[in-house]
């Protein structure tokens, strides 16, 4: 189980953080993701595999400033 | 007692405000009195440490007592607190130049302002610049403005667009940044350049505040890091739905409001 924004999230496990999020309609360019309480580089979304127990936050901007 | 009257130390055995400016200042005609930062009409008590100001109403005040005199509606303690005080501010749009104006005003001692682009007529719907200011770099138009509000506040400028390339080398001497882009991409490339690479710095942020949806959307949250999150969270600028003075100078409230909590140590929103 991964727990994502909360959210108890079976289907995440064993996806990289770039596949779960653009398959679950997060647009990378517009995001910030931290896992397992770090602040992750957009650089290792595809290298870090998702595993039971991790916890992902992921936080979206809207424009407008 | 010890006090503080118009700046100066100054001892006295007097007890009230209406005695002391008496003795002090007999030829203010018509005073505005300051006790401890909060203006008042009363002949209150004065004890042992009080900070008193009197200054005749509408008359521009003497050059070396002017600090003095802009620092006396603050609260007393928070004052020297925000004068050491540094803050970025990236991107000068509507969140950005709202900001430095409230930050300016609460007396924070520098200010550090990055934007890239000019002053546009478009611009004048919610953004603090002025018809003169059109044409001119947002950067050294708000500079002028500050200027103008408090002149005690040392404001720094880089007029450049901030990229992945340069945003680390930009901020590196900012303890708080406050994050007032326009486009969300420009918004993630800032928290995740900062974010990622200085785990320490505190960043405040805006996101959602378009539109006239309800003011009580707006909130300050805690997010992910050191990331604090301002806004609605959801109401982008699109199509139909703009971005208005009202909501916008909400959110810059929010923002500026949790920087003033950070400079003074408080971390909770």
């Amino acid at each position: 189980m991964v727990m994502v924004n909360g959210q108890a999230t079976p289907q995440a496990v064993g996806q990289t953080i770039a596949h779960f999020l653009a398959s679950n309609g997060f647009d990378l360019s517009r995001v910030a993701v931290e896992y397992n309480g770090e602040i992750v580089s957009k650089d290792s979304y595809a290298q870090q595999y998702l595993a039971n127990g991790d916890v992902l936050e992921v936080v979206t901007f809207v424009g407008g400033g | 007692m010890n006090i503080k009257i118009n700046g100066e130390k100054v001892q006295t055995n007097l007890s009230t405000i209406l005695a002391i400016q008496a003795a002090f200042y007999p030829e203010i005609k018509t005073p505005v009195r300051i006790l401890n930062g909060f203006q008042t009409s009363e002949n209150l008590e004065i004890t042992e440490g009080d900070e008193l100001f009197f200054i005749e109403k509408g008359k521009f005040p003497k050059q070396e007592e002017f600090e003095a005199m802009l620092s006396a509606r603050h609260t007393p303690h928070v004052y020297e607190k925000v004068k050491q005080g540094r803050v970025a501010i990236a991107g000068l749009g509507g969140l950005g130049s709202n900001i430095a104006i409230l930050l300016a005003r609460t007396g924070i001692g520098h200010l550090h302002l990055v934007d890239f682009d000019v002053v546009e007529p478009s611009n004048l719907n919610r953004q603090q610049y002025k018809i003169r200011h059109l044409g001119m770099h947002k950067t050294e138009a708000m500079k002028a403005e500050l200027q103008e509000i408090n002149p005690f506040v040392t404001v720094e400028i880089d007029t450049v667009r901030v990229t992945q390339e340069n945003a680390r080398e930009l901020f590196a001497d900012d303890d708080i940044i406050c994050e007032a882009f326009d486009t969300p991409e420009a918004k993630a490339l800032l928290i995740n350049e900062i974010a990622g690479h200085f785990p320490q710095k505190k960043i405040v942020s805006g996101s959602g505040m378009a539109g006239y949806e309800s003011s009580n959307l707006i909130q300050t949250k805690k997010s992910i890091g050191n990331l604090y999150l301002c806004g609605d969270g959801v109401t982008n600028a699109k199509v139909g739905r703009g971005l208005m003075a009202p909501r916008v100078a909400i959110c810059a409230g929010h923002e500026a409001n949790m920087i003033l909590r950070l400079l003074l140590g408080q971390e909770t929103v």
